[in-house]
């Protein structure tokens, strides 16, 4: 107690000077602490989805269905080639994720693989001549195409990394507050958006595949026939949401496609004032489209979102420009949500929710107020309750500790931007009370050396010495149980363990330094003979 | 004046014969455990057994609604989802008389999303004005993971204590405190269990005993701190006794420990609202389980273990060493 160390001194007033410095911001209004000069730390606690209100959502990329869509397509290049080539096949399926087909003519078998090697699955990337299907011979003949497991992976990345930017351009669009858009393990998204009033909306546009086709519509058959599923060939019956007809009796082709639209805007119909979106098309969009117009004056073609028609019109003149507008059955917020998805385009691979959590700003504005008030209520009983057992002045030193060490953990973490979440106050509360522990070892290990016959300077130097063991290994725990939470990944559970970790640090510092201080100086200034908890 | 500082008051050493007890109390604790085991394991469903599984861990829908400043009427919502086609649907109130919670399973092969917008419009067309302050949703597969996840988690952290101790004392010791550990557990699972009507079992529970886990280890390190002192200072002494001594001389500590704690936490229970509320009996409960086993769990199995005794000179104890 005699000989206290500088650094000591320092690094303790250092510590509080600081904690205070990165509280503060917490403290002042949003007005004051812009107004702060810039050398003053403004960053305040990063408040999780739970206390702020917001939404966690956490989707798939649905890898399989994309697995299928290229194998479809590589079933059609397979037909195509044969056909080329003039061999003759049969029995051309797509089974179990693998292709196959048989030969008619054994003599062509060899011509057959040569050509599907050149022409069936794409580029392997990073290996010079290397492709993305594995093309074998099987018996009976036939001929068995599988997809390289690295290559499918790689393609899978791929859809993932453009729906994330796909993603990224709707939610831009939709001029919500920076939402933060991650990729997770193989084939997942999370999007945390804070503040977002209407996760519905959010969803519904993020969620969207946002495919976009003009399809001819058959009017020749009738509604008995559709009704009782007399589809003839090339056409398929699609689903309706334009306001006329449940359903619609369609071509297959469809000659226009989302891709070819370079720009879509909101506005109102001149004669009726209901909401309508307007489009642009490319070149071949709007030599197409000018095409198709010319050529069924009369009849009509389908809008189809996601095998969904929204609007149906007849078409009543050439459309030269690529330039047009859909009349669907709009309101004005869906009809802002169409123009943000037709410009963002649509996703390359279909996703689905796994994960969805969101939390209203008014509940998350209750758990920062029964947050606050729980924490105060606590921490209020646990100093009541050091100043009862241990006195006016080593009760008092544990407080001093204690604010140190509360300082210190609101400063880690608005500065180190740790999220705070409402477990995680729950956590700030226990670390605070058991932070007292630390004296409390520290208090019984000066008297136990005062009562094994020690001097008061000498005891209260072993007390310290011995306790910072017990005190080591007994917060050591606490970082294991820390450790392993982060490892649980969930965000609010996350937050809890944040607040262990930086807790324990900040609990090790000011119990053990800031007590053995404020004692020292204590022991200076009244040169006591005895202590007054023993 | 003469009952403050309480510290002075307190009886400066007891000489409670802890271990004299210990035969009873283990045989409590080991019905306990049992009675615990079969309470939360049966009837033994997966994945929950006998919890009430939280959606984190069942998977499902959770929706937390206000109809502020009208009461909810629970009746009329449970009569609006009974005919919706979705899976096992609960409502109850939550917290103030205007707030409810519903809960629901989506059929297999529908789409969550639509699922929750479907019973969102139902409950606005039965209810009137209704505003949905939580949605949770969880699909079949991240349920999976993050039960495994759980488990997974809960089994390390007693790995990692065991291998701390291990490393910072020794195997008996370590293994005491892992008996412990398993001990305050699995209690507090049958807790959890006992309670299933007020207290889930999801990540947070989870949360809740990785905490638990870290303060039943930290009271246990410093009982076992001050007996490995012991046993280096008394080497002829009994091995019961120096751990009597040992709970003894750390008696005062443990109490103010665990009080302090228990006043924070009530604290919480009482002012966090209902969200916090589970967190905080388990973690209530746990801190009581954790003190207790720590005095007549983890040193009772050194007991029967016995313990490495020569290891070092002892110290002197007569002349007091100076510090380090």
């Amino acid at each position: 107690m005699m000989t206290l160390a500088r650094w000591k001194v320092i690094l303790v007033l250092l510590a509080t000077i600081l904690g205070l410095l990165f509280t503060l911001p917490n403290l002042l209004p949003a007005k004051v602490r812009d107004s702060l000069p810039p050398f003053m730390p403004k960053k305040t606690l990063n408040l999780g989805l739970d206390l702020q209100g917001g939404s966690y959502l956490l989707y798939s990329v649905d890898t399989v269905a994309l697995k299928t869509e290229k194998l479809n397509n590589m079933t059609e290049d397979v037909r195509n080639t044969f056909r080329d080539k003039q061999i003759a096949f049969t029995d051309l399926v797509n089974v179990g994720g693998a292709i196959s087909v048989r030969i008619t003519d054994p003599n062509q078998i060899d011509d057959a693989l040569n050509n599907l090697r050149r022409s069936v699955g794409g580029q392997l990337a990073g290996v010079p001549g290397g492709r993305e299907v594995a093309i074998s011979q099987a018996p009976d003949q036939r001929i068995r195409i599988v997809f390289i497991p690295e290559a499918f992976d790689a393609a899978a990345a791929k859809a993932v990394e453009q729906n994330i930017e796909v993603i990224r351009r709707r939610i831009d669009q939709m001029g919500t507050k920076e939402p933060d858009i991650a990729r997770q393990g193989k084939d997942r998204i999370v999007i945390q958006a804070a503040g977002e009033s209407d996760p519905n909306r959010l969803k519904s546009v993020i969620g969207q595949t946002a495919k976009l086709t003009f399809q001819m519509v058959d009017d020749a058959a009738t509604p008995e026939d559709m009704a009782a599923g007399r589809v003839p060939p090339g056409d398929e019956i699609v689903g309706s949401s334009d306001g006329y007809s449940t359903q619609y009796l369609v071509k297959k082709r469809a000659p226009i496609t989302g891709e070819m639209l370079t720009n879509a805007s909101a506005g109102f119909d001149q004669n009726t004032g209901r909401p309508i979106v307007q489009f642009r098309m490319n070149g071949i969009g709007a030599r197409r489209f000018a095409d198709i117009t010319r050529q069924n004056i009369g009849k009509r073609f389908a809008i189809i979102l996601d095998k969904k028609v929204i609007s149906a019109p007849v078409i009543e003149g050439v459309i030269p420009g690529g330039s047009g507008q859909i009349r669907g059955n709009f309101t004005q917020e869906s009809a802002n949500e169409l123009v943000v998805l037709l410009n963002a385009g649509a996703l390359p691979a279909p996703m689905k929710v796994e994960e969805q959590r969101t939390v209203g700003a008014e509940l998350g504005a209750d758990a920062v107020q029964a947050g606050a008030t729980s924490s105060i209520v606590g921490l209020l009983a646990t100093m009541v309750f050091m100043l009862l057992i241990y006195g006016g002045l080593f009760g008092g030193i544990s407080l001093v500790a204690l604010a140190v060490n509360a300082l210190m953990i609101v400063g880690v973490m608005s500065f180190t931007q740790a999220t705070l979440t409402l477990p995680g106050i729950a956590g700030l509360i226990l670390t605070l009370a058991v932070a007292v522990d630390a004296n409390v070892l520290i208090y019984e290990r000066m008297r136990d050396e005062l009562r094994a016959g020690r001097n008061l300077i000498s005891s209260m130097d072993a007390g310290f010495a011995r306790a910072w063991g017990t005190i080591f290994d007994a917060n050591m725990t606490h970082i294991f149980s820390a450790a392993i939470m982060f490892s649980l990944g969930s965000g609010p559970v996350k937050g809890f363990a944040w607040t262990l970790f930086f807790g324990v640090l900040t609990t090790v510092f000011s119990a053990v330094l800031v007590t053995q201080v404020l004692l020292a100086w204590w022991f200076r200034a009244a040169r006591p003979k005895t202590l007054p908890i023993a | 004046m003469h009952f403050w500082p309480l510290i002075k008051v307190l009886p400066v050493r007891t000489h409670f014969r802890f271990v004299r007890l210990a035969k009873y109390f283990s045989t409590l604790s080991i019905i306990a455990v049992i009675a615990s085991l079969v309470l939360s394991l049966y009837p033994f469903t997966p994945p929950c057994g006998g919890l009430a599984c939280g959606i984190d861990f069942s998977g499902g829908t959770v929706l937390e609604l206000s109809t502020a400043p009208k009461a909810v009427d629970l009746h009329k919502a449970r009569e609006a989802l009974s005919g919706l086609g979705i899976g096992d649907p609960q409502v109850q109130g939550f917290g103030s008389p205007s707030s409810a919670m519903v809960r629901f399973q989506t059929p297999a092969g529908a789409d969550a999303n639509a699922t929750v917008t479907k019973v969102q419009q139902r409950l606005i067309e039965t209810l009137g004005p209704v505003r949905f302050v939580r949605t949770d949703v969880v699909g079949p597969k991240v349920s999976g993971e993050l039960f495994g996840k759980g488990l997974l988690g809960l089994g390390l952290a007693i790995l990692a204590m065991l291998i701390y101790i291990w490393f910072r004392f020794q195997l008996q010791f370590g293994l005491g405190a892992v008996a412990a550990l398993f001990h305050d557990v699995i209690l507090t699972f049958g807790m959890i269990a006992l309670f299933k009507k007020y207290i889930e079992f999801d990540l947070r529970a989870v949360a809740a005993i990785l905490t638990i886990i870290g303060y039943s280890m930290n009271d246990t390190v410093v009982v076992f701190d001050r007996f490995r002192e012991n046993l280096r200072k008394y080497k002829r002494m009994p091995l019961g006794d120096v751990i009597d001594m040992s709970i003894n001389e750390m008696l005062t500590r443990t109490i103010i420990t665990s009080l302090t704690a228990v006043l924070a936490l009530v604290a919480l229970a009482l002012f966090g609202g209902p969200s916090l509320f589970g967190l905080s009996v388990i973690l209530l409960f746990g801190i009581a389980i954790g003190t207790y086993s720590s005095i007549y769990i983890a040193a009772p199995v050194i007991l029967l273990w016995g313990v490495k005794r020569v290891e070092e000179e002892p110290e002197i104890v007569t002349k007091p060493a100076t510090a380090r």
